[in-house]
């Protein structure tokens, strides 16, 4: 069983056809997992004992002939996600010791598909980063090259594919949180519309861009994941009531002949952007011409306003959100205090990281009086002209294609000094939060010997042509089956 | 940076939104989040170049309605389950500093 290269769809085949048992399974992902954890720092929890009894419970169906979709399956978790029973930290001290009473709707939902559970991965504290390095329990590193973030802030999970702890994972993507990583470490990384996927359970960064997606080795177990976290839930009001379409089945019917492709050229004409990532972008985009797909040439005049926009609008409603912290009903509470104002204003400052507290405070004052109309008024205001900007856009094309990351994987330290350095990281994608689109990162070739994301986004709603388009780029080419392990040996 | 103001922000500010957001800040956290937040809000001083007066504000990208449902009794989180996270409780009740002052 070559653990590295196998799939969500391969281990299905190998359970389904008797060749292995979930145990199997997941013992090999558990023994790899003890394995590399010291050098990659992928998990916060592993959940070793309840991953084998619930292997075992699948294995035990399976041979009175029951089957799910993912019966038996082993999958990854963002530890932003809530787990009923098992701690759920938000890579935050504030919640180091927070177990949560119940399970979020994907979590449920991925339970009565039949999955398992390996562990809860690491993640900047609250979601809040681009590298893992905000983790209030230490950073991840990047399978490809441990002296090097691995993204963030889904890092956790994307080491976690990349480095085979896990075949598939799932993330959260506020302003590029699951494409980034992916990209970082050479994996795919789907971004849903926004409300395609419930937030129940999923611990608040910014409501109105938070988006759970998932991670996984390729296009058609992205498809899979999806086709089972998808779908309205009474218990999100903001979760969509469409229909969900069989992503998985249309993936038979893909082709980009006739389809056009939107090439954004200031986003490749870009100052910062890697001269190895725009060859790698530029290669992938002459490969869809051959493919059959048109380029045409757009423009997006407001997206070098996203930046701005994001880091006015996501601070804003992570300082509403993160009001719930206040040492009284669950998380750190500080020991010496005087009275009841100075307990939550020292269980908050005890209880968060820097980048949290830099968010709350930015957030704070752009809806602060006097401030609201200058700053949070007008980024909502310039979000409408970016969201415009697209709707342009998808009357010209199907998809808009070009890098999810300027940068490819950067090194530990670099930029944790420098707040605008950082946030520069997610550049491409955040605008796709603000939008509400669905966005998907795929592997498209190595710069400087790490690999390179190619980010496809598409029109609201409308996975089905995203992950067709992305499914014929990674049939046509062979990026998404190199693993770190070979090129390190 | 041409035609963008440089926002500094002052240290009572930095206090004054510390006091809003109930963050208690040591002495270098206050310095560094002046410095810090001050280049951030220049940085956001370009989006005054647009004019958006007639721009209506987007607050969520993807329509999202009201959504009503029926007043039906379910299940709610037993009492036991939602104080088990809580740093201090006892007999149902979490424990919390005196909020309310005698007057005489």
């Amino acid at each position: 069983m070559d653990i590295e290269r196998l799939t969500l769809v391969d281990i299905k085949r190998l359970l389904d056809t008797g060749e292995s048992s979930a145990q199997e399974i997941t013992e090999a992902y558990l023994a790899r997992i003890e394995a590399v954890e010291p050098h990659i720092h992928a998990f916060l929890t592993v959940t070793a004992d309840e991953a084998r009894e619930q292997a075992r419970q699948a294995d035990e169906r399976r041979a009175k002939g029951e089957n799910a979709p993912l019966l038996g399956v082993p999958l990854a978790l963002k530890d932003v996600i809530s787990t009923a029973g098992v701690r759920t930290t938000c890579g935050s001290r504030m919640l180091e010791t927070y177990v949560p009473p119940f399970d979020a709707t994907v979590v449920q939902r991925l339970r009565e598909a039949g999955a398992l559970f390996l562990g809860k991965t690491n993640t900047d504290e609250f979601a809040m980063g681009s590298s893992t390095e905000n983790s209030a329990f230490g950073a991840t590193r990047n399978p490809w090259d441990t002296t090097r973030v691995p993204g963030g802030s889904s890092g956790g999970s994307a080491a976690a594919v990349a480095a085979a702890e896990a075949p598939a994972a799932l993330g959260t993507d506020t302003g590029g949180s699951v494409r980034q990583p992916a990209a970082l470490c050479g994996v795919v990384g789907l971004k849903p519309t926004y409300g395609r996927v419930s937030r129940y359970g999923l611990i608040a960064y910014a409501s109105s861009l938070d988006q759970i997606g998932p991670l996984t080795r390729t296009v058609a177990d992205a498809a899979l994941l999806l086709s089972v976290i998808a779908g309205h839930d009474p218990l999100d009001s903001t979760s969509g009531q469409r229909p969900v379409p069989d992503y998985v089945a249309a993936l038979a019917q893909a082709d980009v002949k006739g389809k056009r492709l939107g090439v954004v050229r200031d986003w490749l004409d870009t100052p910062g952007l890697h001269p190895g990532v725009r060859e790698a972008v530029q290669t992938a985009l002459a490969t869809y011409e051959s493919l059959g797909a048109t380029l045409v040439d757009i423009t997006l005049p407001h997206s070098e306003y996203g930046l701005p926009v994001y880091y006015l609008i996501a601070p804003a409603e992570a300082s509403s959100n993160l009001a719930r912290y206040d040492g009284v009903l669950y998380g750190h509470r500080a020991s010496q205090t005087s009275d009841i104002w100075d307990l939550f204003a020292k269980s908050r400052g005890e209880g968060f990281g820097p980048e949290v507290k830099r968010r709350i405070m930015l957030g704070t004052y752009a809806l602060s009086a006097g401030y609201y109309d200058q700053y949070y008024k007008k980024a909502q205001k310039v979000r409408t002209l970016i969201r415009r900007d697209f709707e342009q856009a998808f009357e010209q094309v199907d998809v808009v294609v070009g890098p999810t990351s300027p940068v490819p994987a950067f090194e530990l330290g670099e930029r944790t000094d420098d707040p605008i350095q950082m946030y520069l990281a997610d550049i491409f994608t955040l605008t796709v939060n603000l939008a509400g689109l669905p966005g998907i990162s795929i592997p498209c070739g190595f710069a400087d010997g790490l690999p390179v994301g190619l980010q496809l986004i598409g029109r609201a709603w409308d996975e089905t042509t995203l992950l067709q388009i992305a499914h014929v780029y990674e049939q046509a080419t062979d990026w998404h089956t190199r693993t770190p392990s070979e090129t390190n040996a | 940076m041409n035609g963008v103001c440089f926002m500094a922000l002052t240290r009572e500010e930095v206090e004054h939104i510390a006091q809003l957001a109930r963050l208690a800040l040591t002495e270098d956290e206050k310095e560094m989040f002046r410095s810090q937040l001050s280049a951030i809000l220049s940085y956001a001083e370009r989006l005054q170049e647009l004019d958006t007066d007639a721009i209506p504000p987007t607050a969520h990208a993807v329509d999202v309605q009201g959504v009503m449902r029926d007043d039906v009794v379910h299940p709610s989180l037993p009492r036991d389950a939602a104080l088990a996270n809580a740093p201090q409780a006892q007999d149902g009740f979490v424990i919390v500093p005196t909020v309310l002052e005698e007057h005489a």
